[in-house]
């Protein structure tokens, strides 16, 4: 049975990966590791 | 195969859950690789945590987007999103069954002996519902008087949550205990009940509740590593119905958004009919028995 490469999964991807350069390029990581660095007690149950 | 997954599973354990000085610090990890993004569902304020869960920081982000505007900073989620989307494009679900920690934990649950039971089909619809509300519209559209909104899933139903960060804070800070509520026995309750379940039912969270798993599984049809079934040696003998962990038929829906890839068809399947592929060239699985005509229509 022939096999051909699909394209599709390379299309996603790229598209993911531009949307998360963009991300970086508005220095979302730096507002995703200020997030993650900090306990969220509301968001496990303690309030 | 089974035990290379199962060594693949422990080492991601181990690589998102690495900071193992939080009985010293009584603290979480605080440093670079928190900008890594977690592939599976790994809470950030798990005190062993180094990586970043998906669902928690895009339910921050989607939460504060209003404050983010205002000040200028225009922080609408296109890092997680873009990151999430580039995992789902190469392998969706299979991190399900393959790199999420709350995952091996349902299945090390499962192992312990009791009588099992399915779980009904239309419950699968469920997570797509707490994505959609819980995870995305409630945080951005449900807010206080400062602009604000709240994580929704993270606060009110996430277990792994509870698990690997509730549980563990209010052991490493006995004084958090006066701020239980409620809250925590909701949470509680509802760690508890997925625990219970994961012992009678295959990865009762995984198949009802987890957005994750519902985002990853929108990639089914088009991701880059997938499992394809040959028709022309398909018998549909129905073996790789009886160990699928997920309930999927695979030989009457083999992009069935359920499969987490776990490979256990493909070992059952005696026909060699189930294929590994990556971007559809197959890398498993090649036919080394000779074909079967089909027994039914």
């Amino acid at each position: 049975m022939k096999k051909n490469i699909r394209i599709e999964p390379f299309v996603v991807i790229i598209l993911f990966l531009i949307l998360a350069i963009i991300g970086i390029g508005l220095d979302e990581p730096s507002q995703v590791i200020n997030q993650a660095t900090q306990i969220c007690l509301s968001c496990i149950g303690i309030d | 195969m089974e035990l290379l997954r199962k060594w693949v599973q422990g080492l991601f354990f181990f690589m998102t859950n690495g900071y193992w000085n939080f009985p010293v610090t009584r603290s979480i990890y605080k440093g670079p690789l928190k900008v890594v993004c977690s592939p599976g569902l790994n809470c950030y304020s798990c005190p062993a945590s180094t990586t970043y869960c998906p669902i928690g920081a895009l339910q921050q982000l989607f939460a504060g987007i209003r404050l983010s505007i205002e000040t200028g900073q225009f922080f609408m989620g296109f890092y997680v999103i873009g990151t999430m989307g580039v995992l789902g494009g190469f392998v969706g679900r299979m991190i399900c069954g393959w790199a999420c920690p709350f995952g091996l934990f349902q299945e090390l649950l499962h192992k312990i002996p009791s009588p099992k039971f399915g779980i009904w089909p239309f419950l699968r619809y469920v997570k797509y519902g707490l994505l959609v509300f819980m995870v995305i519209l409630l945080p951005l559209f449900a807010i206080d008087e400062f602009g604000a909104g709240s994580t929704w899933f993270c606060k009110y139903v996430c277990p792994a949550g509870t698990l690997e960060a509730g549980i563990p804070m209010l052991m490493l800070r006995p004084s958090l205990q006066g701020n239980l509520g409620w809250l925590f026995l909701l949470k509680l309750s509802i760690l508890i009940f997925f625990i219970i379940w994961a012992i009678l039912a295959s990865r009762p969270f995984c198949r009802t509740a987890c957005p994750l798993g519902a985002f990853y599984a929108l990639f089914s049809k088009v991701k880059m590593v997938k499992l394809t079934l040959d028709h022309a040696r398909c018998t549909h003998c129905d073996a790789c119905h009886d160990v699928c962990p997920m309930g999927v038929r695979f030989n009457e829906s083999p992009n069935d958004m359920e499969c987490i890839s776990c490979l256990a068809c493909t070992k059952a399947c005696k026909l060699n009919a189930i294929t590994l592929e990556i971007g559809g060239v197959p890398v498993s699985g090649q036919a080394k028995s000779p074909k079967r005509k089909s027994t039914r229509a």
